[in-house]
């Protein structure tokens, strides 16, 4: 069950780099990963041998792209436990995956009905709910949490009222690591008639997630933070729930029939997906899933919480550094804070040793200022960082403190 | 101050830690920036670290103050400061900014990018000038 690392990094061409005359360090994971070779090699294929447009030709290279294309839903539909890849929409990322949830179930919130969030959402799953309460007069509720980063699993149940219309939360927080107890959540809010989104964006890199044993309504994540592409993300929809949605976006592929008269549209899931999509991304998508599935989730969950450890007490060795997010239970991601250092300045000292950081607010401003500091750097692990990885952090900040000294 | 000295200079430091540690001292010696202009009026925008950038005009020339929260960032800012401040509108647009920072081996501090607040420093201070003019 355990890693064989060399032979997980050789597939991974972009880790094997010289950056700023040092070898590439890459603890950026949360932001995005490095795409596997299975991934590159679909893109390749299909760009060279099947380019075509999908589900309008007859002839064999738009067959070919449309099997490749609707292989690809299965294979997500599968890394997600979905009954049925009809239950799977294609995005441009996570981010739009939740502005479709809010511009088509939230077309049927009025004013004064309730979106509950909580306190340590990224601000893709804050802003579009903004934006419904500015158009629609809908209420936006927020869980609490304590200094730790951990969720009040209790105020939020307590906060499941009469004017809810939807739960939508983070399963693992970008930020802090913090992984939320969905499946908690997902029962409260289904005792009270309520459906729940979640936000898997940080938490599809790192465990296997099943939808139909979660219950949740939606589930979104992007292909760039599993090892395929940047601009190709997912929303899973239970199958009953999409087929009441309306459309959202106009276009071709989303419709049954258009005349003047009137206009019909398609079934789920095309009805959400209006114009060519993104066929290269959804094929290197579908190789990624699969990739990671086979290399399982059981082994790369034992060797993050691993990687987690160690770093953990690398960082707590450094003086003056401060954890940011000690929830028990945690992604490997580690956020802090160094007395005199600020953020910017580690992640740049850092960029000069070869290891690759994110340094600020991750987008979780709310977060930041519940939290009172203004931004935190951020080191974050995939399954194919090493020990060695975990170390050169440890010297690289130790040399930090002196340059800053 | 005078880009070649600061030229001659980053050439007699060993390493890209010596260059690093004497660009944050030429962040400290930046002459103090009043906290009360630390508002979001002069805030130059950037994601990653916070740059604010105050001005005047006196006989046709620009002088700036400005300041960051962090180190890194405020010591190219002093650079910039150093350059451009007490120049006329001609004068600044002339120095070859981009050359300089190559020469300095700083030039990945001036991707152009929206959220780099460094790079829209040097935008706004390019753009004061051309109003000037």
């Amino acid at each position: 069950m355990s890693l064989d690392l060399a032979v997980i990094r050789a597939q991974f061409p972009a880790l094997h780099q010289q950056v700023n005359g040092e070898p590439l360090v890459y603890l950026d994971n949360a932001a995005s990963s490095q795409v596997c070779r299975a991934s590159i090699e679909a893109v390749r294929t299909f760009e060279e041998q099947d380019k075509s447009n999908v589900h309008r030709g007859v002839h064999t290279l738009a067959q070919r792209a449309t099997s490749a294309m609707e292989a690809g839903r299965e294979q997500v539909a599968r890394f997600l436990g979905a009954r049925s890849s009809d239950e799977i929409v294609f995005t441009r990322g996570t981010t739009e995956a939740i502005n479709l949830v809010a511009g088509t179930l939230g077309q049927s919130f009025v004013e004064g009905d309730e979106v509950l969030i909580t306190h340590m959402e990224h601000h893709s799953n804050i802003v579009p709910w903004q934006l419904l309460a500015r158009q629609r007069g809908i209420v936006l509720k927020v869980a609490p949490i304590d200094d730790r980063g951990v969720l009040d699993l209790a105020a939020l149940v307590g906060l499941i009222g009469p004017r809810t219309r939807l739960v939508s939360v983070v399963q693992t927080s970008n930020t802090l690591g913090t992984r939320n107890p969905v499946a908690e959540i997902v029962r409260a809010a289904h005792d009270a008639g309520v459906p729940v989104l979640l936000d898997g964006a940080q938490a599809a890199p790192h465990e296997a997630v099943d939808v139909a044993a979660l219950g949740c309504d939606f589930y979104a994540f992007s292909g760039h933070k599993v090892c395929g592409p940047t601009g190709i993300g997912v929303l899973y929809g239970r199958r009953e729930l999409l087929a009441e949605l309306p459309p959202w976006q106009g276009g071709g592929d989303m419709i049954e029939r258009v005349s003047f008269q009137g206009t019909t549209f398609a079934e789920p899931p095309a009805r959400f997906e209006a114009g060519t999509p993104n066929i290269s991304g959804i094929i290197g998508l579908g190789a990624a899933c699969d990739y990671l599935r086979g290399v399982g989730f059981d082994a790369i969950a034992q060797w993050e919480a691993e990687l987690l450890d160690a770093a953990t007490q690398v960082l707590q060795a450094v003086p003056g550094l401060r954890m940011i997010g000690t929830a028990p239970d945690k992604a490997s991601v580690c956020s802090f804070v160094l007395e005199g250092a600020p953020a910017a300045d580690i992640g740049t000292l850092l960029d000069m040793q070869g290891v690759a950081v994110r340094a600020g607010h991750h987008c979780t401003e709310p977060l930041m200022e519940r939290l009172g500091v203004p931004a935190t750097a951020r080191a974050s692990f995939a399954f194919y960082n090493t020990m060695d990885d975990v170390e050169a952090l440890g010297r690289g900040l130790h040399k930090v403190r002196k340059i800053l000294g | 101050m005078d880009a070649q000295e600061l030229i001659e200079t980053f050439e007699l430091l060993d390493d890209w830690e010596d260059r690093y540690a004497y660009l944050i001292e030429l962040g400290r010696k930046l002459p103090p920036f009043d906290p009360a202009d630390q508002i979001e009026a002069n805030r130059v925008r950037g994601c990653v670290s916070r740059v604010w950038l105050t001005h005047e005009r006196r006989d046709g020339r620009l002088y700036f103050k400005a300041d960051s929260d962090a180190f890194i960032v405020k010591g190219l800012v002093a650079i910039l400061v150093g350059l451009y401040s007490g120049r006329t509108p001609e004068q600044i647009r002339q120095v070859p900014i981009e050359q300089l920072f190559e020469q300095l081996g700083l030039s990945a501090h001036l991707t152009p990018s929206r959220r780099n607040g460094f790079f829209s420093m040097v935008a706004r201070m390019r753009a004061l000038a051309e109003v000037s003019s």
